[in-house]
């Protein structure tokens, strides 16, 4: 007889491979790592490149240079930038975030002599029409426009600046801001940044021999003369803990509540993200299993941690209904607590660790994704013993060391709350 | 090309297992023949609400996540007008879990009073973040009854209104399992580091028991042809005025179907499609503007949906995108724009086989189409369309008379 009360025998992930990077040079000195599997014959290649610098008085440079990589180049229109990479069945992408600014082609095999000249163009020739500027601008004001009437990008935007200020980190761009960008200054800012010294290649997929040939060919002889200086982030927190918008229309009170933590390349980094995988990192975490699973205020509460190369910070996220923004607070507050206060059932700890194990081997699905653990370390100067640690760590921890790491980084009266709709 | 064997038990359950065996990890996705569209009139948001009660608890299982997050594993699921289909993934060696808890609720939940009122409220909540508490949240749910007179697409897969899911009752969720949840209506689909003969053991252990049920037989109403154009216009406390242009296309297998896809990408996909390049920078009218369609089973809606720039008169704009499709109608597609969004959407399949769900699902949705192995024919018939059947599609599309457009215009 068939018991379907009793769950068949499992077994804990034990063994997780990795597939590791392996490092080439171009003769200019533009490390190329390389990350090979796949059945597909596809190629993701990254140009990655640090953000090197910030000016309040011209925030949106970084971030309107990224995005002006593909609206034209010397010998290339925007339009033709975009038909050619389309023609060829390729994809690119510009990506700026709080720490670089990228430029990624993914692409066919096969066709890469012919899509990765157009990425070389982009990178060595751009020339950030006038025209074409003006009309990114005009797009991305509007869409702020838009999302300055969600609460929770308002949310959001009010959290990263409670935490770290007028910073590159904590800054939200006004419209106002659209207004500033000068062409002179993207022109001077590309110089800059996107320069072989502060270039670093990544490229995952299925890798022949030939893709490092045609790379070298193309950019090995770009002038690698000056280097980029390294650039120090500082940040002030706001001084008050509560920061509250009033939406007396809302339906919803969009919720971020946080506070600035360590990095990735801090010892309790792994630990922490255990702890908060308890309080809000999966589906049956406490706040799900509490606030949406027992009480229904929410379609979704989750919590995590994000690592800067230069700062770190933990966040719940949340948005419920308005007439439970409070009980909503009161019961985060209570969940951290007691994380606190009680150790950490060893039934509740398996299972944790289970998920995670189980996590980490499913967010390895391809080559693309073993880049990005690779990407992971690198940018923080760790090695694949990172991983290593990881899986000892998430295997072996105690629910007494959860309670201390919890005890050690978790003060609710310090975190930053930010309220946007009613309560 | 994705690789798959195909076997049905004899309560009618139909199996696709696809091994893969370059990930240490497997997929079980089961796909349940009921949608939105199923749905009484009068209990709109039905579907979608149930697929929350599914993860309720069932008859012999009190919590469905923990066991499975348990042995390191992932779930979701989501409901369409067509559709709803639930999906795991987790290491492979620990497939017999996903295979009991997939079973035992297709056998029978808990229906416990306490889930189905919380997941009331979490389904309120979720109408409010996404429909209601957004810029322009409740634009599906003012025009699907103005594109539908009859067919059921007319109400959006949350639902026509709140009070529809808070009038939910336990009996009405019975009823609903009883009809649709079954082995006669389901798909199962099992991927990745598994072994065909495995499946098949576990599928007979695991499922042949489940009563076969009875075969939903559909007979729901058809959409008579549109020959009046429909305009209406809602003001908002919106930051921009927007258009949203509807014609009804296709059903996903239905003849034209794939041009008229090509055509949503000739005219929207990248930089270098013609509403970016003529409406947005030669011209500049919009901030945005996309055409993109449902891929519905049946007749469908193919949608042009812009926000307008600062000053621009909304009249003005509708004109500009007029325009665009009569030069559709009136010429024939230039060969290389035809094969840019040919090579683009055949890359774009490549790229999806990298993931094994992407895989798993694609296989549940073509065999609920009508045969599975639609996974790798499918792409003929985009290969084949001609410019000239681009045309002919277009002139079948858009025609004034069949067309729905909804002015949303900012306070």
């Amino acid at each position: 007889m068939l018991n379907r009360v009793q769950q068949p025998e499992f077994k804990q992930v034990e063994e997780i491979n990795f597939l590791k990077a392996k490092k080439h040079e171009l003769a200019n000195k533009i490390p190329v790592f390389e990350i090979n599997g796949g059945e597909q014959n596809l190629v993701r290649i990254e140009f990655i490149f640090q953000n090197r610098g910030w000016d309040l008085q011209k925030p949106l440079l970084p971030g309107v240079t990224n995005s002006m990589l593909t609206e034209g180049t010397h010998s290339l229109s925007s339009a033709q930038i975009a038909s050619k990479i389309d023609y060829y069945g390729a994809f690119f992408q510009t990506e700026y975030n709080h720490d670089q600014s990228s430029l990624t082609l993914y692409s066919l095999n096969k066709y890469l002599p012919q899509t990765l000249p157009i990425i070389k163009e982009m990178l060595t020739g751009s020339i950030f029409p006038e025209k074409e500027l003006q009309i990114l601008l005009r797009n991305q004001k509007q869409k702020l426009k838009v999302g300055l009437e969600k609460n929770s990008v308002l949310a959001r935007r009010a959290f990263t600046e409670v935490l770290f200020g007028d910073s590159l980190y904590g800054y939200a761009t006004q419209l106002s801001d659209y207004e500033q960008v000068d062409r002179a200054d993207l022109l001077a800012y590309y110089k800059q940044i996107y320069h072989p010294s502060n270039c670093t290649v990544v490229m995952s997929g299925k890798i022949e021999d030939k893709t490092l040939t045609l790379l070298d060919e193309l950019f090995g002889n770009w002038e690698n003369t000056s280097t980029v200086p390294a650039f120090n982030m500082a940040y002030q927190s706001a001084s008050d803990k509560l920061r509250y918008i009033e939406k007396p229309e809302a339906l919803q009170s969009a919720i971020r509540i946080g506070v600035p933590l360590v990095n990735r390349t801090h010892p309790d980094f792994i630990g922490l993200q255990i702890l908060n995988t308890a309080l809000g990192g999966y589906f049956g975490s406490r706040l799900m299993a509490n606030i949406r699973e027992d009480k229904g205020y929410t379609y979704g509460i989750g919590s995590g941690i994000a690592s800067l190369q230069q700062a770190g910070y933990f966040f719940i996220s949340t948005e419920v209904g308005v007439d439970v923004t409070s009980a909503t607070l009161v019961e985060i507050e209570k969940e951290v607590d007691l994380l606190k206060s009680e150790l950490i059932a060893d039934e509740e700890l398996a299972l944790i660790q289970n998920f995670m194990m189980g996590s980490l081997l499913g967010s390895l699905e391809n080559a693309f994704s073993h880049a990005d653990k690779f990407k992971n370390i690198y940018f923080y100067g760790l090695g694949y013993d990172y991983y290593e640690k990881y899986i000892q760590t998430v295997k072996n921890i105690t629910p007494k060391e959860l309670k201390d790491l919890a005890n050690k980084y978790w003060d609710y009266d310090a975190f930053y709350k930010v309220v946007v709709g009613k309560m | 090309m994705v690789q798959f064997e195909r076997f049905t038990l004899e309560n009618g359950l139909k199996v696709l297992v696809h091994e893969d065996h370059t990930t240490p990890m497997a997929v079980l996705n089961i796909l349940y023949d009921v949608g939105a569209r199923d749905e009484n009139p009068e209990q709109t948001g039905f579907a979608h609400l149930f697929e929350h009660l599914m993860f309720g608890g069932s008859v012999n299982i009190p919590s469905y996540d923990e066991p499975l997050q348990r042995v390191g594993g992932e779930n979701n699921a989501f409901t369409s007008n067509d559709m709803t289909n639930y999906y795991i993934t987790l290491p492979a060696v620990n497939l017999e879990t996903a295979f009991w808890l997939e079973s035992d609720r297709m056998l029978s939940l808990a229906f416990s009073e306490k889930s189905l009122e919380v997941q009331r409220n979490v389904v309120c909540e979720e109408f409010k973040q996404r429909y209601l508490n957004q810029p322009y949240g409740d634009v599906w749910l003012k025009l699907r009854p103005l594109v539908y007179k009859e067919h059921p697409y007319k109400w959006a897969t949350i639902g026509k209104e709140l009070s529809h899911i808070e009038n939910a009752k336990m009996e009405d969720v019975k009823a609903f399992f009883k009809k649709h949840y079954n082995p006669k209506n389901a798909i199962m689909v099992v991927g990745g580091a598994v072994k065909l003969e495995d499946v098949k053991k576990l599928a007979e252990k695991w499922f042949a028991p489940i009563d076969g049920g009875k075969k939903y037989e559909r007979n729901l109403p058809t959409e008579p042809v549109q020959t009046q154009e429909i305009k209406e216009t809602v003001k908002a406390d919106v930051p921009a005025n927007a258009i949203y242009k509807v014609f009804k296309m296709p059903g996903r297998m239905e003849e034209g179907y794939a041009a008229t896809d090509l055509i949503s990408d000739i005219l929207s996909q990248g930089k270098s499609s013609r509403l970016y390049q003529n409406l947005v920078q030669q011209n500049p009218v919009f901030s945005n503007i996309n055409a993109y369609n449902y891929g519905s089973i049946e007749t469908g809606m193919f949608v042009i949906e812009g926000r307008l720039l600062p000053n621009v008169e909304i009249d003005y704009a509708d004109e500009c995108i007029w325009k665009e499709l009569d030069s559709l109608k009136s010429e024939p597609v230039y060969e290389d724009e035809l094969t840019k969004v040919k090579n683009k959407y055949e890359a774009t399949r490549e790229f999806g086989e990298m993931s094994l769900l992407d895989k798993a699902m694609n296989l549940a949705f073509y065999e609920l189409y009508g045969d599975a192995n639609l996974i790798n024919t499918d792409i003929q018939n985009y290969l084949k369309v001609s410019a000239v059947d681009i045309q002919t599609q277009a002139n079948t599309l858009f025609k004034r008379e069949a067309s729905t457009t909804l002015y949303y215009l900012a306070n």
